[in-house]
C-alpha cells in the first residue's frame, strides 16, 4: 500500500440531470518522499483534485487514503499551498506563519514556536520583510510567505495548487530553484499541481499527466531520470529533459484533440 | 505654482462651502421678511440665541441650559442606545451572514421591523420598561441596530472563501477562526453598519426627547415650541445639524483606518 493512494475517484458539480463530471475515476499512488507533479490544462480538474486531497472537498465516489487512513477532513499531516496565495492581509508576515505554527505546536512553549516560525521566515529569505504586511509586498515574496506557512507546520505531505501560476517568468524561475533548494533539505512528499511542463520536470521525480475535465482521468506516469540537483541552463540541452518534456506535451494535446474534435482523427502533435 | 495650487484648495475646500451657507442664510432672511413673518430673522435668532451659545455649558434651570450642555444629555442618551445597538446588531449580524437556516428564519421579520418608525418604537418602550429613561435607550437601539445587523451580515458572506480554505487546512478552531479570520475580514462592512447606526441614533434622539420630554437638544426644542421662543428652534437644528455632521466625520476617519488596512 503506497502512501497516497486515490481509486476510482469521481467528483461532480450541479444538480442531477445539469450534473458536469469534473473527475471521472482517478486512480494514483504516491510513495513517501515522492514528489510527483500533475500537469494539465487550466480547467482540466486540478484544483478539484488538489481540494480533495486536502480534505476540502468530499468526493462522490471512490476512496482517498494517506497513510491508510480514509481523507474526510484537513488534517495535520496534510499542508496546503494555494495559487492566490490566501494569506491573510491584516496580518504582518510573521503573523501569517505563526497561525499555522501555533495550531499544529500548540503544544510547544510560546518561545520555541517562535523561532520556529522565525526559521521558516529565514528560509524564504524574508527576514527583513517579516513585519510587513502581504500588500506591501511583490507577488513572489506573498508566495514565499504561503510557502513558510505551510512548512513551518511541519507536514509529512505538501499539495501544492499552481503555486508560481499567477507570477512573472523570471520570478518563477526563482522560486522554482528555491522550492527545490527547500525540498533538498527535508525531501518530503509532494504533489505539485501545475500547467508549466518544463515547471514539472525541473521539479518532479513524476509527472503525471491529466485529461482535460469533463471526467478528467490521469494518464500515465512518466518518470523524470534526471540527477539532482537539476540546473535549468543545462537542463535545455538534456535529451532526456527534451523526450519527457515532448512525450507529456503530446499525451495531452493529443486528448484535448480527441475532446474537441471527436469525429475527427486527432492530429499528430507538433511541439 | 505652489501658491496657485493653495489658493485653489482653499477656495473649493472653504470657500464654497462659505458661498452655500451664505446663500441659505440669505432665502432664511427673505422668507421671514416676507413669507411668513412669524419666522424669526437670521439676526434676531442670533440675538436670542447668544446666550446659549457663548456660555454653551451654562445650567440656569432644568430647562434653561447652554446648548452645549443639552447636547452633552443627548449625546450620553445616545450613547447608550448606540452601545446597546452594537452589542446585539453585531452578533445578531454574524448570525444572519453565517447560516443560512437563520438568515431564512429571520430575515423577513427583520425586513419588516426595520421600516418602523422611531416615534411607533416609543410607546412601547414606555409600555415595556414603564419609565422614559430605558424607553429612550431601547427606542434608540432598536431603530439604529438595523445597518449594524445587515452589513455585517453582507460582510461576512463577503468574506473570500479562500480565507475560509486556509482557515479549514490550518485546522483553526471556531473561536480562533472567528477572532482571526471572520472578525477582520468583517471589519470594513461593521464600520460602515456602525456609522450609520450612528447617524440613525443621532435622528431618533430628537424625536424621542420631544415624545419623553427629557432636558436635550430635542427636548430644549421642543419646549421652546411651546413656549414660542422660535428663535430656540432654529438653534437646535443648527447645533442637531453640526452634531451630526461632526459624528459621522469622526466615523468616517475610524471606517476609512479599517478600509485601509
Amino acid at each position: 500500500m503506497s502512501f497516497l493512494e486515490m481509486t476510482a475517484v469521481r467528483k461532480g458539480y450541479g444538480p442531477a440531470g445539469s450534473r458536469t463530471e469534473v473527475l471521472g475515476g482517478i486512480d494514483l499512488s504516491i510513495e513517501k518522499g515522492e514528489f510527483v507533479a500533475i500537469v494539465g490544462f487550466s480547467g482540466a480538474g486540478k484544483t478539484t483534485l488538489i481540494s480533495i486531497l486536502a480534505g476540502l472537498l468530499a468526493p462522490d465516489s471512490g476512496s482517498v487514503r494517506l497513510n491508510g487512513k480514509e481523507i474526510t477532513e484537513p488534517g495535520r499531516e496534510r499542508a496546503v499551498i494555494f495559487q492566490n496565495y490566501s494569506l491573510l492581509p491584516w496580518m504582518t508576515v510573521f503573523e501569517n506563519v505563526a497561525l499555522g505554527v501555533d495550531q499544529a505546536h500548540a503544544d510547544w512553549p510560546a518561545a520555541r514556536r517562535r523561532e520556529h516560525v522565525e526559521k521558516y521566515v529565514a528560509m524564504v529569505k524574508l527576514t527583513q520583510a517579516r513585519s510587513k504586511k502581504p500588500g506591501e509586498l511583490s507577488g513572489g515574496m506573498r508566495q514565499r510567505v504561503a510557502v513558510a506557512r505551510a512548512l513551518a507546520t511541519d507536514p509529512e505531505i505538501l499539495l501544492m495548487d499552481e503555486p508560481l501560476g499567477a507570477l512573472d517568468a523570471l520570478t518563477r524561475a526563482t522560486l522554482q530553484d528555491e522550492i527545490e533548494r527547500i525540498w533538498e533539505e527535508d525531501r518530503k512528499t509532494v504533489v505539485l499541481i501545475t500547467n508549466d511542463v518544463d515547471e514539472a520536470v525541473l521539479l518532479a521525480d513524476r509527472i503525471i499527466p491529466m485529461t482535460p475535465a469533463p471526467a478528467a482521468v490521469l494518464g500515465p506516469s512518466v518518470t523524470v531520470d534526471i540527477d539532482r540537483p537539476r540546473d535549468r541552463k543545462s537542463l535545455n540541452h538534456d535529451p532526456r529533459f527534451k523526450s519527457i518534456r515532448n512525450g507529456v506535451i503530446e499525451f495531452l494535446l493529443q486528448k484535448r484533440a480527441l475532446r474537441t474534435s471527436p469525429t475527427r482523427t486527432p492530429a499528430p502533435a507538433t511541439v | 505654482m505652489m501658491g496657485s495650487l493653495l489658493r485653489r484648495v482653499r477656495w473649493d475646500a472653504l470657500l464654497l462651502p462659505l458661498v452655500g451657507i451664505a446663500a441659505v442664510v440669505a432665502l432664511w432672511a427673505i422668507i421671514s421678511t416676507t413669507f411668513s413673518t412669524s419666522l424669526p430673522s437670521p439676526a434676531k435668532t442670533w440675538e436670542t440665541s447668544k446666550p446659549y451659545i457663548l456660555s454653551p455649558f451654562e445650567k440656569r434651570g432644568e430647562l434653561d441650559q447652554g446648548i452645549l450642555r443639552f447636547t452633552f444629555y443627548s449625546l450620553v442618551l445616545v450613547a447608550k442606545g448606540y452601545a446597546l445597538a452594537i452589542l446585539i446588531g453585531t452578533p445578531l449580524g454574524f448570525w444572519l451572514g453565517l447560516s443560512k437556516l437563520f438568515t431564512k428564519a429571520f430575515d423577513p421579520i427583520i425586513q419588516i421591523l426595520r421600516p418602523v418608525s422611531p416615534l411607533a418604537w416609543l410607546p412601547l418602550g414606555l409600555v415595556l420598561f414603564g419609565k422614559s429613561h430605558p424607553a429612550a435607550v431601547f427606542t434608540i437601539a432598536i431603530c439604529a441596530m438595523w445597518p449594524t445587523v445587515l452589513n455585517t451580515a453582507l460582510g461576512v458572506r463577503a468574506i473570500p472563501q479562500d480565507y475560509l480554505n486556509v482557515a479549514r487546512v490550518l485546522r483553526l478552531s471556531r473561536t480562533k477562526t472567528l477572532f482571526k479570520v471572520l472578525l477582520p475580514a468583517t471589519l470594513p462592512y461593521m464600520f460602515t453598519g456602525f456609522r450609520l447606526s450612528l447617524g440613525i441614533a443621532w435622528l431618533v434622539i430628537v424625536a424621542v426627547e420631544m415624545l419623553t420630554g427629557t432636558p436635550g437638544v430635542g427636548g430644549f426644542l421642543w419646549q421652546e415650541y411651546n413656549s414660542l421662543v422660535y428663535e430656540h428652534i432654529i438653534l437646535c437644528i443648527g447645533t442637531i445639524g453640526i452634531v451630526g455632521f461632526v459624528l459621522d466625520r469622526m466615523m468616517s476617519l475610524v471606517e476609512a483606518r479599517f478600509k485601509a488596512a
